[in-house]
């Protein structure tokens, strides 16, 4: 017991004193929050900018309140001139684009030929705002004159707003969906991304310790179990250690960031969306700010912060136990790679039936199945969990993570023993199935 | 004399290949004993199962009269042929770390290790990262971190290979130094010259069995081929050689000039033993040199292997 703990320690230590790990542990959440920022900032500047759209309106249908400026549109009448002027105006002018609305004997022929000239390809969010506007419009002329009283229409048009309650009675809220959507997809792929680094990083070590030939000095001071588990537990604990700086790093920038930009997340949320809806979401979301904020103090935060430490565990020491034998197995880096795929095959296929199956429904029987099986539970699982699981159904999960775990460290703890004594030959299948038998 | 490690009937199989065919060798204490033979012979499988880095498919290990435990690899310093080191961790720290790893606490494997670093005049290194040194450099680091723990028993494959003649001495000088101190060692080699200068007991392996051991000495008289180095000077008997020929086979000769002296390979014939050669020359005239031609250890080693294949 004491060796392992020495074992960990030096793991632990070659990790966390190596430059790389400083750098990567420094550097990373000032990328992302920078990038964040920066992200952020540019779509703030592309949407203050107002565009100035001229326009020449043939069928004299729209009246001067559709044209009224929007907070990212401004309009200016050129149906003064003649058109072929007004166009070389705006081409060479400060506008935008150029917007004609030509004259014919229907309102919906002229729906269909209504022509938006500009020197860039438009963005879509302004050609969704004209469009909205010209439809509105016309849609109101055509209600008219089909005799059908527009402002009665107005009147008794009604914006539906269904609650969401639970049988015990809680209301809930839509949106609440999406931020669960969001804690547990980021969940699961925080569990891959740290198998992938730090499993890879356990072969490394295991290889290391072949090519710099050490690893028979060590092993007849140490059990070859010893040495692979010390590795193993020593790796992750230098990788808590680098994702709680992270989680400090990144809390203490984004309070920063926030205040800097002023970043608020909904003007980034609905950018893209014309502008009435926004106008509607946004009384909506403020109804309904209070709802997510209690439902999200609802969420079982500590339940699902243990599954979420006893998943990532559970699966680091699944897939760093194959690394490892893969490591054992092999003489440099580059001959892992045909071992690699089997390992790097449900990782991804966890994190797609996450996307996929459990965005949408996250009891359906894909999700459930793929949150039994141990190679893609502690992703699949992390990102249901938000939903509420039925206790059992964790229980069987976990379960079945621990036999697999107990499983695979046994099988790669044969394959280590052998594997590492074993130099020159790059090892097939069969060779590996050979060595759990000697 | 007691023997320090006995390994019994050692039978160990990978697959279709037999490494070790019912192995048997025993390592007298405070001797050092040469384990030889050629590529594949099965010397590092048998120092790897006295290691327990292997397990033998059957037979058994006994350390100072007591199976073997895991325990006892605190008792046993082992350098493997293919040595290496952390090479991007500190020198001292990694001779600690390997220390305490055998066992040692922090304090006493400090304590040693500076004592060490003062003999093989390498203190100025404790503070250097691995890759930093030279290969020879590297490998009196490890033959300190070896014999640290001052192990009852001591094994080194192929101890000398990486080091220039000066430090391959100094290092031959310490491990009899130990060895006085009461040390057992086991010692595998390709290098016959280092046999007969160090080892007192050999084992020849080859072809995953035991085909020869014993005290080197003992060995050596088993392979003599009865071949005496003559000089003689005054002889009184011209017909010497004719009259030698009769009892004994000639096998060179160069007679100088007048007959009066002599240099001769003579080989005994199966009656006639060593004192009756040179009782017959003795009245012929004067020896100058009369010497046995004793086979050495690469001799030996190549005829034993030679004998075996013939089998």
């Amino acid at each position: 017991m004491n060796k392992l703990k020495l074992i960990i320690k030096r793991e632990f230590f070659a990790k966390v004193r190596n430059k790389t790990f400083l750098v990567m542990t420094i550097l990373s959440p000032l990328l992302v929050v920078g990038l964040g920022a920066l992200v952020g900032y540019l779509s703030k500047v592309n949407q203050d900018s107002i565009k100035i759209i001229g326009y020449v309106d043939d069928s004299q249908l729209l009246i001067t309140k559709d044209f009224d400026s929007s907070k990212t549109i401004e309009y200016k009448d050129l149906s003064n001139v003649d058109i072929v002027i007004a166009k070389s105006q705006v081409e060479h002018g400060d506008f935008y684009g150029f917007l004609y609305v030509p004259k014919k004997d229907s309102i919906s022929n002229i729906a269909t030929s209504i022509e938006f000239y500009s020197k860039e390809p438009p963005s879509l969010q302004v050609i969704s705002e004209v469009e909205g506007m010209v439809g509105y419009r016309l849609n109101y002329i055509l209600l008219e004159r089909n005799g059908i009283d527009s402002e009665a229409l107005d009147a008794s048009k009604i914006n539906p707003n269904i609650k969401i309650l639970s049988f015990s009675g809680e209301k809930s809220s839509k949106l609440i969906r999406g931020v669960k959507i969001a804690i547990g997809l980021s969940a699961g792929y925080l569990i891959m991304m740290f198998i992938i680094i730090y499993g890879a990083m356990v072969m490394r070590s295991v290889i290391e310790e072949k090519t710099s030939r050490i690893i028979e000095v060590i092993i007849s001071s140490v059990k070859p179990f010893q040495l692979m588990m010390g590795k193993i537990i020593g790796t992750a604990l230098a990788g808590l250690l680098q994702f709680s700086i992270w989680g400090v790093i990144l809390l203490i920038l984004s309070i920063v960031a926030t205040a800097m930009f002023g970043a608020d997340t909904t003007s980034i949320g609905t950018g893209n969306l014309p502008m009435q809806e926004v106008e509607v979401l946004d009384v909506v979301a403020k109804t309904e700010m209070q709802i997510i904020i209690e439902e999200l103090i609802r969420l079982p935060v500590l339940p699902i912060f243990l599954a979420f430490i006893v998943y990532f565990l559970g699966g680091y020491l699944l897939y760093s136990a194959l690394y490892a034998a893969i490591g054992a197995a092999v003489d440099n880096e580059t001959d892992t790679q045909q071992f690699m795929l089997p390992v790097i095959i449900p990782l991804i296929l966890g994190v797609y039936i996450g996307f996929a199956s459990v965005v949408n429904e996250p009891h359906g029987t894909i999700a459930t199945i793929f949150s039994m099986i141990p190679f893609t539970s502690p992703i699949v699982m992390m990102m249901r969990l938000p939903f509420g699981v039925p206790w059992w159904q964790i229980v069987i999960s976990l379960l079945l993570l621990l036999g697999t775990f107990i499983l695979m460290v046994w099988f790669a703890a044969k394959v280590y023993r052998i594997g590492i004594l074993m130099y020159g030959k790059k090892p097939t299948y069969r060779d590996i199935y050979k060595w759990l038998k000697y | 004399m007691s023997n320090l490690l006995v390994a019994e009937n050692i039978v160990k199989k990978y697959g279709d290949f037999t490494a070790l065919n019912d192995v048997t060798i025993k390592v007298p204490e405070a001797s050092i004993f040469g384990l030889l033979g050629p590529n594949g012979a099965g010397k590092t499988s048998l120092i790897r199962i006295i290691n327990q880095i292997i397990i033998p498919d059957s037979g058994s290990v006994m350390l100072d009269g007591k199976p073997l435990t895991p325990n006892d690899i605190q008792h046993i310093g082992y350098m493997p042929e293919e040595r290496g080191l952390y090479k991007g961790m500190k020198v001292g720290e990694q001779a600690l770390y390997l220390a305490q790893l055998k066992g040692m606490t922090r304090y006493d494997a400090k304590k040693k290790l500076s004592f060490w670093f003062d003999k093989l005049e390498i203190r100025d290194w404790w503070g250097k990262k691995v890759q930093e040194l030279s290969k020879g450099m590297a490998q009196k680091v490890q033959f300190i971190v070896t014999v640290l723990h001052q192990p009852k028993l001591l094994i080194f494959d192929e101890p000398f290979s990486g080091f220039d003649p000066i430090n391959a001495n100094l290092i031959k000088d310490e491990i009899l130094k130990l060895r006085d101190a009461g040390a057992t060692v086991i010692f595998s080699t390709h290098r016959m010259e280092s046999v007969e200068e160090l080892c007192e007991y050999i084992a020849l392996f080859d072809k995953s069995n035991n085909i020869l051991d014993g005290k080197l000495s003992d060995i050596k008289r088993k392979f003599k081929s009865n071949i005496f180095e003559v000089e003689m000077y005054d002889i009184k008997n011209k017909l010497l050689l004719n009259e030698l020929s009769e009892n004994f086979d000639i096998l060179s000769s160069n007679i100088g000039p007048g007959n009066n002296d002599a240099s001769l390979q003579v080989k005994l014939k199966d009656a006639k033993d060593s004192n009756d050669l040179i009782q017959y020359l003795a009245m012929h005239g004067s020896i100058a040199k009369y010497s046995e031609m004793i086979p050495d250890a690469n001799e030996i080693f190549i005829k034993a292997i030679e004998q075996n294949a013939k089998k």
